[in-house]
């Protein structure tokens, strides 16, 4: 093989990277090339492969076939230990941190050498002033804020003092205002001649950061592009391969009677890792979308526990449905009043894996569905015929009611779960997170299906991470942060970056204004 | 390097062929153990797994010790379903005893069919409520019932003790710590030979277990809290109740093995009424893959090691715990065997190379 | 010899199987994994020490062979549960019940021979001081031995950069080993740690506490153990402190027993087992206080991906 007379030697350099689990090629002859000081966008749907391709940078994973050169010298990065050492450090997605334990001592284990707690603590500090991270080296991870969290990953990462740094979906987890202080912190670092990587799905994101992008589908490179040549729509139909479609919101009608009306609910936090609930009010009309917006970890599975009975109130008043007040009524009380639920986890929570189709229908109409389940006995078959008219309906592919739920891709699962609320016709929707992890095709007819659901005469609210989904389904958008609701406006009436201010708790209450103050 | 590869689908060969594999296993190093111990393999396999298979008399002594094990591993594979490991039916199987001793004991005039009757509700009754205890405290408490449901094997043992030395002691028993002999009534009527009612009784808690894992909400709501506790709450599906559930239901069973024994087999109440049978049966479920036909199935091959150490023990003159180290060795293998079912194994390096020249074109 | 000097010297000779056991499953269920069959693993440890100190004349001998014993007999869990992944409550439950067969397999023939009792220590002048020499210079090896041990675990966890990979990889097994930490191989050798400290716990009861091999004379040691090590809420200095009430309610039961007040032997036995499930409640109750201190992968397989 020839070496290419390039005038720049990249930082990086993956050749033919291939990576099989099972059946599924993860990663098909992936190459990819990092310049010092350049922010490289690594593009592509949930499974296209990016993880994969950066676990196996990151030495999490040993490729099948191919290879890694570092400066123009190949490397065998065998664990994620060798690849700090060669200089590649990571910042995860799902953080990697260890909660019950410091903040320094977090660091601590990702780094190598001695065990010299003082001296760690003061480097901690250094680094933190010098790109601007504040971080308290003694607070227990636990105790701390997702963007706080970030900032002790990223200041982890800085101390093995990387080259390479790979982000992966930095920003899913932060404020607009949060992701703009990230992006600072990022050109600070590619200035200093160091390779990012930068795995987002947020193609604006793209277009303001970053020099060059790759592009990934099915496992393999589709493209590689200068971002900022390209409309955001253009760099869209690349990750999905076919037009993406758009989700259309006729205008709302008249909206009637509340369906939901939660006044003043406050709950003490369930557990030492968990948001308490405080003092909210909120009314979903009939006929309308209402969006929640916050950054993860504000107390939306609380509320979503609240909302569908999963967790009881402490008193009466604070939650009715339909009319009703079900404060102290359980889940499938609120059922049986026309109410349905899409939690955020998939398996584990919606749906039990290891179980059927038919048994997951089961799940959540045992008690309300006088057809399938009668006097504690199941009807079988009469449980198979809803379950297939589900499948049918609402587009399940590869599904029969006998199949586990397991073994369904995310984004049929997630039709399945759907398809499951509606076919009762519900009066009242609770979706947290409906498109998480969905492919782009799935998440529009998802995103469709609550529009058409709420202009059919439900009321449905949505709480969700994604501004860009809250934007384009809700009516009217409130914020969720440390556990308070802002009250919702109309959607109209709303900028990205006023709702950005929400999320970051500029309405607080219960916490006083000098968190706002100093984010 | 072994790798393991998580199967899309448990595998249905394998849930049938990893307790075989186990068995066979099971065999051969039992095989080495006679070995190590002095015995010819061959001869020593024979007297312990199918001489007792060979006559009339054995058979029977195998259906009446697989009763005991049959009716708590049917309680048990609905526990532990449930994700709820009552390891403590040792315990509720004495209280069982001793709750329905209580009838031939102290009303001992009272000896007709509804007394017998009377004795197993007390049975499962007793055996019930000694399980509801750490049932109760996991759900007001929080405590681990494992722990909880062990100790009070312990306590229920020393209460039988106490009570076959003292109260109720047979005044003319010569100073033997037994109770009165049970008679008439108060004795489990026999189908053929040893074996008795309870027998019948096993049999229909494994229907009643079928009936309700595969055919009512019960089971379903038993399945999800075991495999998922939140998917469980978002169905509407109360953990305590199904701990408390679960409970009563093992441990009545387990109750019900305890005064089959003592009505059935024993015959008079005694110091020590079961050769670890609460704890044999933890083996049974988990053998049985907690399914009620597996159940049977392994309940009688427990009950081949109880008949095979004893027979063993007088033929060969090996040592009493025999059975109960091959009773440990024999779990140790189905849960290694069980891993087939879920994963598929696979040896990364070679198989590694494979994929390598297949993808190497590319490069 | 005092009536209080006696009771002291009991309550430690009943605390140290103890704290053994527990300290070396604290050392287990801080790496993420739950070990049922500290029992098991007791009685292996038990037979093996009498039978090697009767052979070799050795208690100090018998006492290490124990210990061995107690990382053998562990070593199909540490396969089921690291290798196979499988149920580590099943699997411990397995190694509870084989561990005891085993023990009473090859225990048979030394059952009613007398044994071989561990030297105590005798430091001239120090082991002759009233109360306070017997105590504290009068004690066998393994007394000092269960002190050192304690004070080592509590060192290494929270001291020493293994001790803190181990905390790591008991919070949280997928973050571990996306750092790279060899999660599997921590956690055989916290299991290893953990049988051998079990198998000393036996030791003690064959060469020390009763120097003799009875069938079942662990007598559900390992299982309040395991309570124990709840109850301490996985620290050391607190399974120090657990170990020794427990220990002073077993010698209770044996005081009451021995002078008689009329009340039932039975009874006075079943104290250890009532006081376990008393002190379980007690820590169970606050459950905001086991939650925070729960190792987070406690009784999870771990499957890496690569």
């Amino acid at each position: 093989m020839g070496e290419t007379a390039a005038e720049q030697q990249p930082l990086l350099e993956v050749r033919g990277i291939s990576r099989v689990f099972g059946t599924l090629l993860a990663n098909d002859d992936v190459s990819l090339a990092v310049q010092a000081g350049e922010i490289h966008a690594l593009l592509g749907e949930n499974g296209a492969g990016k993880s994969t391709l950066v676990k196996i940078i990151y030495g999490a994973l040993r490729p099948d076939a191919g290879e890694i050169r570092l400066e123009g010298k190949r490397v065998q990065l065998q664990s994620p230990a060798q690849a700090r050492k060669a200089g590649i450090g990571m910042v995860f997605q799902h953080f990697s941190l260890f909660e019950p334990l410091s903040v320094a001592e977090n660091i601590a284990l990702a780094l190598d050498g001695a065990h010299d707690m003082a001296a760690l603590k003061q480097r901690i500090g250094e680094v933190s002033a010098q790109y601007g991270l504040p971080l308290d080296a003694d607070a227990m991870v636990a105790d701390l804020s997702v963007g706080e969290r970030q900032r002790v990953e990223i200041v982890r990462c800085l101390l093995a003092e990387p080259r390479i740094i790979i982000l992966d979906e930095p920003t899913s987890v932060l404020t607009p205002q949060e992701a703009q202080a990230l992006f600072a912190t990022l050109r600070q670092l590619a200035a200093e001649g160091r390779g990012i990587i930068y795995i987002t799905h947020r193609l604006e994101e793209v277009r303001e950061l970053c020099e060059r992008a790759t592009i990934m589908r099915h496992g393999r490179v589709v493209a590689e592009i200068a971002p900022a040549d390209h409309s955001a729509r253009e760099i869209a139909r690349l990750m999905v391969g076919s037009e993406v479609h758009d989700v259309s919101a006729p205008p709302m009608a008249e909206t009637g009677a509340p369906v939901l009306h939660v006044r003043d609910l406050t709950l003490p936090a369930p557990g030492p890792f968990a948001v308490a609930l405080y003092e909210i009010s909120l009314d979903v009309r009939a006929g309308e979308v209402v969006g929640i917006a916050g950054v993860a970890g504000n107390g939306q599975r609380e509320l979503f526990a609240a909302l569908s009975g999963e967790r009881l109130a402490q008193n009466r008043g604070a939650v009715f449905i339909a009319g009703h007040d079900v404060s102290l009524k359980d889940i499938n009380a609120r059922r049986k009043l026309g109410a349905a639920f899409v939690p955020e986890e998939r398996l584990g929570h919606a749906c039990v894996g290891g179980m059927t189709l038919l048994e997951n229908l089961l799940l959540t109409r045992h008690a309300v569905d006088a057809s399938v389940v009668r006097r504690g006995m199941i009807d079988h078959a009469a449980a198979r015929v809803a379950t297939q008219r589900v499948i049918d309906e609402y587009d399940v592919r590869n599904a029969v009611p006998e199949r586990l739920a397991a073994a369904l891709s995310g984004g049929n699962l997630q039709k399945f779960i759907m398809g499951r609320a509606l076919d009762r016709r519900p009066a009242l929707l609770v979706v947290n997170q409906p498109t998480w992890g969905v492919d782009a095709g799935a998440a529009a007819l998802i995103r469709q299906q609550l529009i058409d659901l709420a202009r059919d005469g439900a009321g449905v609210l949505v709480i969700s991470q994604d501004l860009d989904e809250i934007f384009e389904v809700a009516d009217r958008i409130a914020v969720i942060s440390r556990g308070e609701l802002s009250a919702p406006r109309p959607a109209a009436e709303l900028s990205r970056e006023e709702v950005g201010l929400l999320m970051a708790g500029a309405h607080e209450a219960r916490h006083g204004t000098v968190h706002a103050a100093q984010t | 390097m072994m790798v393991l590869e998580k199967r899309a689908a448990p595998s249905r060969w394998w849930s049938i062929g990893a307790p075989l594999l186990a068995l066979g296993m099971a065999v051969v190093l039992g095989a080495l153990l006679f070995a190590v111990l002095g015995h010819a393999p061959s001869r020593a396999l024979y007297v312990y797994f199918v001489e007792p298979l060979t006559s009339a008399w054995s058979l029977e002594e195998l259906a009446v010790k697989a009763t005991p094990l049959m009716l708590i591993g049917a309680g048990l594979a609905l526990a532990y379903r449930a994700n709820v490991w009552n390891i403590g039916a040792e315990g509720q199987l004495i209280m069982g005893a001793i709750a329905g001793s209580a009838i031939p004991i102290l009303l001992p005039g009272w000896n007709d069919a509804l007394a017998m009757l009377a004795m197993l509700l007390l049975g499962a009754a007793g055996g019930a409520a000694y399980a509801a205890i750490p049932a109760w405290l996991k759900n007001r408490f929080n405590t681990n019932e494992i722990l909880t449901s062990l100790m009070l094997v312990y306590v229920a043992g020393l209460f039988l003790d106490w009570l076959v030395r003292g109260p109720w002691r047979d005044p003319m028993g010569f100073n033997f710590p037994k109770s009165v002999a049970f008679d008439g009534w108060h004795v489990l009527p026999t189908l053929t030979g040893r074996v008795h009612l309870g027998f019948v009784l096993a049999l229909l808690a494994v229907l009643i277990l079928w009936v309700i894992v595969h055919h009512m909400r019960a089971g379903l709501a038993v399945r999800v809290q075991g495999i998922a506790p939140r998917a469980a709450r978002f169905g509407g599906f109360s953990a305590p109740s199904i701990t408390l559930g679960v409970m009563l239901f093992s441990g009545a069973l387990a109750g019900l093995a305890g005064i089959g024994e003592v009505a059935g087999a024993i015959g008079h109440l005694q110091p020590s009424i079961s050769p670890g049978y609460g704890f044999a049966a933890i083996i049974v479920a988990v053998l049985g893959r907690l399914s009620p036909i597996g159940v049977v199935f392994a309940a009688f091959l427990l009950a081949l090691t109880y008949l095979g150490g004893e027979a063993a023990q007088l033929a060969l003159n090996m040592p009493a715990k025999v059975a109960q180290a091959f009773q440990g060795l024999l779990l140790f293998l189905i849960l290694a065997a069980e891993v087939l079912v879920h994963y598929r194994i696979r040896w990364r390096g070679r198989a590694h190379g494979a994929a390598r020249a297949r993808q190497g074109g590319g490069a | 010899m005092s009536g209080l000097e006696a009771f002291v010297l009991t309550v430690m000779a009943a605390a140290t199987p103890l704290l053994l056991a527990a300290t070396g499953e604290l050392v287990v269920e801080r790496a993420g994994v739950l070990n049922l069959g500290v029992e098991g693993m007791m009685a292996a440890g038990a037979v093996v020490a009498f039978a090697v100190a009767l052979g070799t004349g050795s208690a100090a001998l018998g006492a290490l062979a124990g210990a061995l014993a107690g990382v053998l007999v562990v070593l199909p869990f540490v396969f089921l549960t690291q290798v196979l992944a499988a149920n580590q409550v099943a699997s411990g439950l397995a190694l509870a019940l084989f561990g005891l067969g085993v023990a009473g397999l090859f225990g048979e023939g030394y059952v009613g021979q007398p044994g071989v009792r561990l030297e105590k220590l005798h430091v001239p002048a120090l082991s002759d001081i009233p109360f306070i020499g017997p105590v504290l210079f009068g004690q066998d090896v393994l007394v000092y031995v269960s002190f050192v041990m304690t004070a080592a675990v509590g060192w290494f966890l929270f001291r020493t950069r293994w001790g803190l990979m181990l905390r790591a990889v008991g919070v949280n097994h997928h973050a571990a080993h996306a750092l790279g930490h060899p999660v599997r191989l921590v956690r055989t050798l916290a299991i290893l740690f953990g049988g051998a400290m079990a198998g000393l716990a036996g030791a003690y009861l064959s060469v020390s506490y009763t120097p003799q091999w009875v069938e079942d004379m662990t007598a559900g040691r390992g299982w309040i153990a395991l309570a124990l090590v709840v109850f301490a809420t996985w620290r050391p200095v607190r399974v120090l402190a657990g170990a020794y009430l427990f220990g002073a309610v077993w010698i209770m039961g044996l005081h009451a027993q021995a002078a008689g007040y009329g009340l039932p032997p039975q009874l006075l036995s079943a104290l250890p087992y009532l006081a376990t499930i008393v002190a379980l409640v007690v820590i169970s109750r606050n459950r905001a206080l086991t939650l925070a201190n729960t190792p987070a992968m406690i009784g999870q397989p771990f499957v890496p991906e690569r």
